[in-house]
């Protein structure tokens, strides 16, 4: 096994096998990168598009000084907090509904991944259409059960909601899956015992299936909030923009507003940073104290 | 005594509740879509309810593929997709190589590098990439785009292929050049054949990455004849009046060949995920 991983010295032969990922990684990621560090100090937007210069750091004042970074931000927490409660409270429960003896449970797996197979801007407009006053299943659903009608994309909490559904919809799948393969690795024996010596339902959860499917969950869920932190596509397309007056963002759909529609190309840039310094920050610290627990288990 | 994995009948009923029920809340919004696209003309603002539509019909299909440019938009997307195809495949695959068996300076950062971009927030490398492509006069063209998709992918599909590479033994290369084989001959003509499953899955995720992606086309691709998929089906819906029925037929054309791969492809992610975090 020592042999067998990155063992041959051959810088040359490696550098060359990189080589082609690194050209593209550089132009599409890492180029764009230090050119948006350079943007964020500068005063580029559509008056100064082609003569722009350094202007120090006057987009991040003017970031931290308007209300709306405090506002999305609040937001872009609250979003990511409600959705990945809901996708890995869901799929831990369905995973371990799936995990037991039951008939036809293939079918129900197949049918219940299906959210996550969708592409994600068909999601976001279909999810739209349903939730339209006028003909939409979900408006025409209630109505006709319960006889009242949401104002799901007119109101500013209404739409919030409807992003949320929408996103739930299409992230459960993935944690479902990820915690049915974790189920899966726990000995029935470890059950067997437990029951032996008495322990309720509550206690083999708590000591026995969450301990045990953690490992695999955690980076699962470090990723899951970071792709929530920065989904566009659903904010975006269900709220188309930000409807009601650009009311419904998180702080990566506001930033992609200033920038390619009210061309506040410094700003918008000073902006990215701030947020990527907080996922930098906070996926390090997760990282970290989530390996710290580790170590005393 | 009863096995763990055994329920009660009061816990069977409950448990096949709780599937149906979420079942439902799973494949309600797509059932939907079939039901619009299927309802004939006249019909398409209707508040029915029925999953099956009183007259159903097919017309709303081929006039979305004869009255509208839904066959252009899908020669857009499966030329990009497919060139995105190969050149993600040819880039992680030698990448993920030189990851999994060269000892080289920067390795480490290379790839713990690759893993820090799935923090970036999308906007932060667009607004630059698109001045970028701008000056370079690459803006509204395929090439721009191909080359941004071909590199959305990479991060995953290049540990993916390091992770397959690791399982293959090393003594088949040992073996290789005590008989006279150039490093490359051996990666060419006896690794990269051993790893045929993992460049499929590769395939496909490069593939896939760049048939169902909105906001980098929304922001590169003007030309309305070089729309792609995604910024076609979009048109539907931000006219005055959305057409509800040309947009579902297209949805539906879309998604069926992605989702039919990905329900194929989800036994080899999902074990490659769980593997990958059991690992790490």
């Amino acid at each position: 096994m020592a042999l067998s991983v990155g063992n041959i010295q051959n810088n040359r032969l490696a550098y060359l096998y990189t080589l082609p990922a690194i050209i593209v990684m550089g132009m599409v990621v890492i180029y764009p990168f230090f050119y948006n560090i350079v943007l964020s100090f500068s005063n580029m937007n559509l008056t100064h598009f082609n003569d722009w210069w350094i202007t120090g750091v006057d987009n991040y004042v003017s970031v931290f000084k308007e209300s709306t970074f405090w506002y999305f931000l609040f937001k872009t927490i609250l979003w990511t907090v409600v959705n990945v409660f809901f996708h890995v409270t869901i799929g831990i429960f369905l995973a371990i509904i799936l995990n037991k003896d039951i008939k036809g449970k293939s079918y129900f797996r197949t049918l219940l991944i299906l959210p996550w197979a969708v592409p994600q801007y068909i999601t976001a407009l279909t999810w739209r259409g349903m939730f339209n006053s006028e003909y939409g299943a979900i408006s025409l659903t209630l109505d006709r059960l319960f006889g009242f009608q949401i104002p799901w994309l007119t109101t500013e909490w209404g739409a919030f909601t409807a992003c949320v559904i929408t996103n739930v919809w299409l992230g459960f799948p993935f944690m479902m899956i990820v915690a049915l393969g974790g189920l899966q690795s726990i000995p029935d024996e470890l059950y067997e015992a437990a029951e032996i010596d008495g322990a309720s339902w509550w206690h083999r959860l708590k000591n026995i299936t969450i301990p045990l499917i953690k490992p695999v969950m955690i980076p699962a869920i470090t990723l899951g909030i970071i792709w929530t932190f920065n989904n566009f596509n659903i904010v975006w397309l269900v709220s188309n923009g930000g409807e009601p007056a650009d009311k419904t963002h998180i702080l990566v759909s506001w930033i992609y507003k200033s920038g390619f529609r009210y061309f506040r190309m410094g700003y918008a840039a000073a902006f990215s940073m701030i947020i990527f310094v907080i996922l930098l920050t906070f996926s390090w610290n997760f990282i970290k104290k989530t390996r710290a627990t580790e170590a005393v288990y | 005594m009863r096995k763990p994995r055994d329920l009660s009948i009061a816990g069977k009923i409950s448990a096949y509740i709780v599937l149906i029920l979420f079942t439902l809340f799973a494949i309600y919004p797509i059932l939907r879509v079939i039901t619009i696209s299927l309802r004939p003309g006249d019909r398409l603002l209707s508040k029915s309810l029925a999953v099956i539509p009183p007259n159903a019909t097919l017309e709303t299909y081929i006039k979305l593929f004869t009255e509208e440019p839904f066959l252009q938009w899908l020669g857009n997307s499966l030329l990009i997709s497919g060139v995105v195809m190969f050149v993600g495949v040819g880039l992680a695959a030698t990448a993920g190589y030189a990851f999994s068996r060269y000892k080289f300076v920067g390795r480490e950062a290379a790839m713990f590098g690759l893993i820090t971009t799935q923090m970036f927030p999308l906007t932060m490398l667009l607004l630059p990439l698109f001045i970028m492509l701008i000056k370079l006069k690459l803006y509204d063209s395929y090439i721009g785009l191909i080359i941004a998709y071909s590199a959305t992918a990479l991060p995953f599909t290049t540990w993916q292929m390091k992770g397959y590479y690791d399982t293959i033994p090393f003594s088949l290369e040992e073996a290789a050049y005590i008989d006279g084989c150039t490093q490359f001959k051996t990666f060419w003509r006896i690794v990269l054949p051993l790893a045929a499953p993992a460049l499929v899955i590769t395939a496909l995720f490069s593939f896939m990455a760049a048939w169902s992606e909105y906001l980098v086309a929304a922001v590169l691709i003007q030309d309305q004849s070089l729309f792609t998929l995604p910024l076609g089906l979009k048109t539907f819906q931000s006219a005055m009046e959305t057409s509800w029925g040309l947009y579902s037929a297209g949805a539906i054309m879309v998604s069926l060949p992605v989702v039919i791969l990905f329900l194929i492809l989800s036994r080899w992610l999902i074990s490659g995920l769980t593997l990958g975090s059991v690992k790490g």
